[in-house]
């Protein structure tokens, strides 16, 4: 496949010493590559040391109570070793590796984020039922007030455990497990009752789930509350006020009677409408994309934050591609002197982090210390981050500065591969510098900066380094339930939805980054199908 | 053909990197719960917390056999990894946090109540009412932190009682600022400020009679809060201009730091940076703005128990019977600087003047309230300020603030 490759090059370049050097030792590999035995050698070893690391994976996992993903990784190692063992096959051997990495990177992000689109996933419904049950459970137990402590000892008989204890009032030791109140045992000490086990410190944490979950009815009646130990040592009264009932799948208010119903939406509620915190992860369909499209809250700030983007993404794009563009015709006149030296000084933007120079910028743009107030407009009070357009302005500058480069290189390359002799005949013909440039540099540039131009505006709509370092996405939107602001762009409103302040949604969140993949996926497709057209063209 | 099966081998090879690096991730998962059956205790805290934790954890381990492994994290990214693995059941036992992060963890289910027993009676007040919510108490308070003035004593010789003197006392001293404090340009910053708008005789919510705040009595739209946010305006860009949203924590530190300015209002931990300039700190009680007390809110560093700790017998021994002694907390003082919860352990830690100095202040200090819905209200309550800080009619914008809260509150 890659033999007319090698064939064509050399008729092109000059042949000299380390050219040759290079191939003969391209050769040499090729050689020894094809030298049968030991290709395999390497392979089957290589393979063995895969195959044997992911049984001990699978292992590891299944001991772990893990099924599914130990048949993924068996079935895909399978599937790696036929590709690799058979002959022929050979697209699949270059392609799988690059397969495998995308299904883990980008295939199952992009799912898995799809999936939590359609969850109510957030504050509040953070794990399971189950979790939220026992979460529920746990929170209602009270200690009863000015209940004294009670010394345990942690007793054990035929694998079930008890609490021994002493009576507060008449000094009696007591003994008493699940659902079987304290009641005084004969010949009982401080330290352990005849018949029983006492537990050291060691054993009482090896069981600790059952004993921490071990709960002694003080008297018969549950009213009265139960014993429960929290470190092993002492035990404290509580009394619980709610019920969980799992057979009728209620929670039961025992001090109110209230009776909160699971109401398919991922938490009890009341038939008030009252619901209990924690809740669970439930489906829920469509309700998140109804919400960012609905909700009026949700949905003015959600269609300005999306024209900005646009708009962003759009003037981000034309205002470096210009400057670029510009700075690569002039630098590559041939009177330019010190052409070099100025195109390293150009490119000097482009190889600072972009998010340490966003966030200079930021400190320069500030309205009582920034550079450009103080020394640019020479102690102006310019609010250049706080009022809504000069911070969307602010925001291009920065952008224009940080990509600019980017562009600069592209269109140098361009344009230098532009043949010389096109134009020469542009100008034999008479044509002005200009019409040089409106219809034979620039269309050819266009088919080889086309699609970069499109990628940088894919960039630049999920630019979130930019915004987040620069402002913030502020100044903020007064009205909107969700905290965005008047520069975010639907990235940065996205990571504020998902991970920012107490009340997070990443089940709207996630929606929102739907959209943002159904946005950027169709305008690219466009876009390309455009370009392809230009191609044609020329 | 030939040069296809080297890339071949390369392709392999490269395989078995990337697998090797799947198997080891997958090695480490597997042996994890292994650990915590055989007895170990995962806690999450900061550089500085697992250096003075160090000593206890050993001890405990000597004693009762369960080691603890002390896992650094950055303080910042506890709350969101917290909630976000307890669930998977990958979470540690124990935690560091904010006291003000419980009504959110315990909405998520994510916390379980420790029973401090007779402990509880040993810390400080405001300590116990920090972690205690619904009437339980969730977590083990560590240290207690609140805001005073720092003041560099070269520049001035005292803290005046009310504000317009403190100003005064601040331009007479020549300075580039007369006092500073951290705002932000987008959200002001309603903690900093809160000790002037408790001068006013106003507070968030309404107070209970232990002093701790009822979250279901919104106050700070009253009278005495409207008089709060028109003494707010007059501070800022239409009037005196002393507060400054334009100048951030940073800058403010930094100005306090080159010594131009001789008041500061921040925390204990922008102390040691200021010594470590040689400026002579002092730390004096707030000012009042509008004649009563300026009563900061107290912030409590507390341990949480996770709800899905297996270890949670020996997790609560260990905060209740090992970190809740004068000597930990003590040395989680040193490495902190902030003044500790238990209260033997506090009244040592008063012979140092600094920490008598915040003490004094925190003595009017409440708790910030912990109810889940208080991140929405820092978020209007900033924005609000902010706006009258840059301007706008400072009355109208406190009573639909207020509305905005309430409506969210519901």
């Amino acid at each position: 496949m890659t033999a007319p490759l090698l064939e064509h090059e050399p008729e092109k370049v000059e042949v000299d010493a380390a050219t040759r050097r290079r191939r003969k030792r391209a050769a040499a590999i090729a050689e020894a590559a094809s030298a049968g035995w030991k290709v395999w050698l390497v392979k089957i070893v290589l393979l063995g040391v895969i195959d044997a690391l992911v049984i001990y994976a699978m292992l590891a996992l299944i001991a772990q109570g893990n099924w599914l993903v130990p048949v993924v990784i068996g079935a895909v190692t399978l599937l790696v070793n036929v590709i690799y063992l058979k002959p022929g096959l050979l697209p699949a051997k270059y392609l799988t590796p690059g397969l495998i990495f995308l299904v883990v990177f980008q295939i199952f992000v992009v799912v898995y984020s799809g999936y939590i689109a359609f969850t109510n996933y957030g504050s509040g419904h953070n794990s399971t039922k189950d979790d939220a049950v026992s979460a529920l459970l746990l929170q209602s137990q009270t200690r009863v007030d000015d209940s004294p402590t009670y010394p345990i000892r942690v007793l054990e008989r035929d694998g079930s455990f008890y609490l021994l204890t002493t009576d507060p009032d008449t000094g009696a030791f007591e003994v008493g497990g699940d659902d079987k109140p304290l009641e005084a045992v004969d010949g009982a000490t401080a330290d352990g009752a005849p018949g029983f086990t006492t537990l050291d410190f060691g054993a009482i944490v090896q069981n600790q789930d059952a004993i921490g979950a071990l709960s002694v009815p003080l008297t018969d009646d549950p009213n009265d509350g139960f014993l429960k130990t929290t470190d092993g040592s002492n035990a404290y009264l509580f009394t619980s006020t709610l019920h969980w009932d799992p057979d009728a799948d209620t929670m039961t208010d025992t001090k109110t009677g209230v009776v909160y119903h699971d109401d398919g939406r991922g938490a009890f509620t009341a038939d008030d409408g009252t619901q209990l915190l924690p809740g669970w992860q439930v489906w829920v369909g469509f309700d998140n994309f109804v919400r960012a499209f609905t909700d009026s809250s949700i949905r003015g700030p959600f269609f300005s934050v999306l024209i900005w983007t646009f708009v962003f993404a759009i003037l981000s794009v034309a205002t470096t591609f210009v400057l670029g563009l510009f700075l690569a015709i002039v630098f590559n006149d041939p009177r330019m002197k010190s052409k070099k030296f100025y195109r390293v000084i150009m490119i000097l933007p482009y190889a600072f982090p972009g998010f340490l120079s966003a966030l200079v910028w930021a400190g320069m743009y500030n309205q009582d210390f920034g550079f450009i107030n103080q020394v640019l407009f020479g102690g102006a009070s310019i609010p250049w981050l706080q009022d809504p357009l000069l911070a969307k302005f602010a925001i291009l500058l920065t952008n224009l500065w940080l990509g600019y480069p980017y562009m600069f290189l592209v269109c140098t390359g361009a344009i230098q591969s532009i043949p010389e002799d096109i134009q020469e005949a542009g100008r034999v013909d008479g044509a002005s510098v200009w019409q040089i440039f409106r219809h034979i540099k620039f269309p050819l540039l266009l088919v080889s900066v086309a699609p970069l131009l499109i990628s940088s505006f894919a960039f630049n709509f999920n630019n979130f380094n930019l915004i987040y370092m620069l402002t913030g996405g502020g100044p903020r939107m007064a009205d909107a339930s969700i905290n965005v602001g008047q520069t975010d762009i639907l990235i940065s409103m996205v990571y504020k939805v998902a991970f920012v302040g107490a009340d997070r949604d990443y089940g709207l969140a996630s929606a929102f980054s739907i959209i943002i993949f159904v946005l950027v996926a169709l305008i690219s497709y466009l876009s390309f199908r455009q370009t392809k057209t230009l191609e044609e063209l020329n | 053909m030939r040069v296809n099966k080297k890339g071949a081998v390369a392709i392999a090879a490269l395989i078995a990197g990337s697998m090797l690096g799947l198997a080891g991730c997958s090695g480490q998962a597997a042996s994890e719960p292994k650990k915590t059956t055989s007895g170990t205790l995962t806690v999450w805290v900061d550089a500085d917390r697992a250096r003075a934790l160090k000593d206890v954890a050993a001890e405990f381990q000597k004693d009762k056999g369960i080691k603890v492994d002390l896992v650094v994290k950055d303080y910042g990214k506890i709350q969101q990894d917290f909630t976000a693995q307890v669930p998977t059941g990958k979470g540690p036992d124990l935690t560091i946090g904010g006291h003000d992060w419980t009504g959110g963890f315990v909405q998520d289910g994510v916390i379980a109540p420790v029973e401090l027993g007779d402990k509880a009676s040993q810390f400080e007040k405001v300590a116990l009412q920090a972690v205690t919510y619904d009437g339980k108490t969730y977590g083990l308070p560590y240290a207690i932190e609140n805001i005073a003035i720092l003041r560099n004593t070269k520049l001035a010789d005292s803290t005046p009682a009310t504000f317009d003197e403190m100003i005064a006392a601040g331009e007479k001293a020549g300075t580039k600022y007369p006092f500073l404090v951290g705002q932000d340009p987008q959200g002001s910053d309603p903690y900093h400020l809160y000790p002037f708008q408790t001068s006013f005789g106003n507070s968030v919510f309404a107070q209970n009679a232990d002093g701790s705040y009822d979250a279901s009595k919104l106050t700070i739209g009253d009278a005495a809060g409207e008089k709060f946010a028109t003494w707010l305006g007059s501070q800022g860009d239409k009037g005196t201009k002393v507060i400054n949203l334009n100048l951030s924590q940073d800058l403010a530190k930094e100005a306090f730091l080159a010594g131009e300015a001789p008041y500061f209002l921040s925390g204990p931990w922008n102390v040691a940076d200021a010594q470590a300039k040689g400026i002579d700190v002092a730390v004096d009680p707030i000012p009042s703005a509008g004649g009563e007390t300026a009563a900061p809110f107290a912030g409590v560093q507390t341990f949480f128990l996770s709800a899905k700790s297996k270890n949670a017998l020996a997790a609560t021994d260990f905060l209740v019977n090992y970190i809740a002694t004068e000597d930990v907390q003590t040395a989680l003082y040193k490495a902190g600087g902030r003044p500790p919860a238990l209260t033997t352990a506090y009244q040592a830690a008063q012979s140092d003047p600094i920490i008598a100095g915040f003490g004094k202040v925190g003595e009017n200090a409440v708790p910030m309230p912990s109810i889940p819905q208080m991140g929405s209200v820092w978020d209007d309550w900033g924005k609000t300020e902010a706006a009258i800080i840059k301007g706008s009619d400072p009355v109208s914008s406190w009573q639909k603030m207020t509305s905005n809260i309430e409506a969210k509150l519901k």
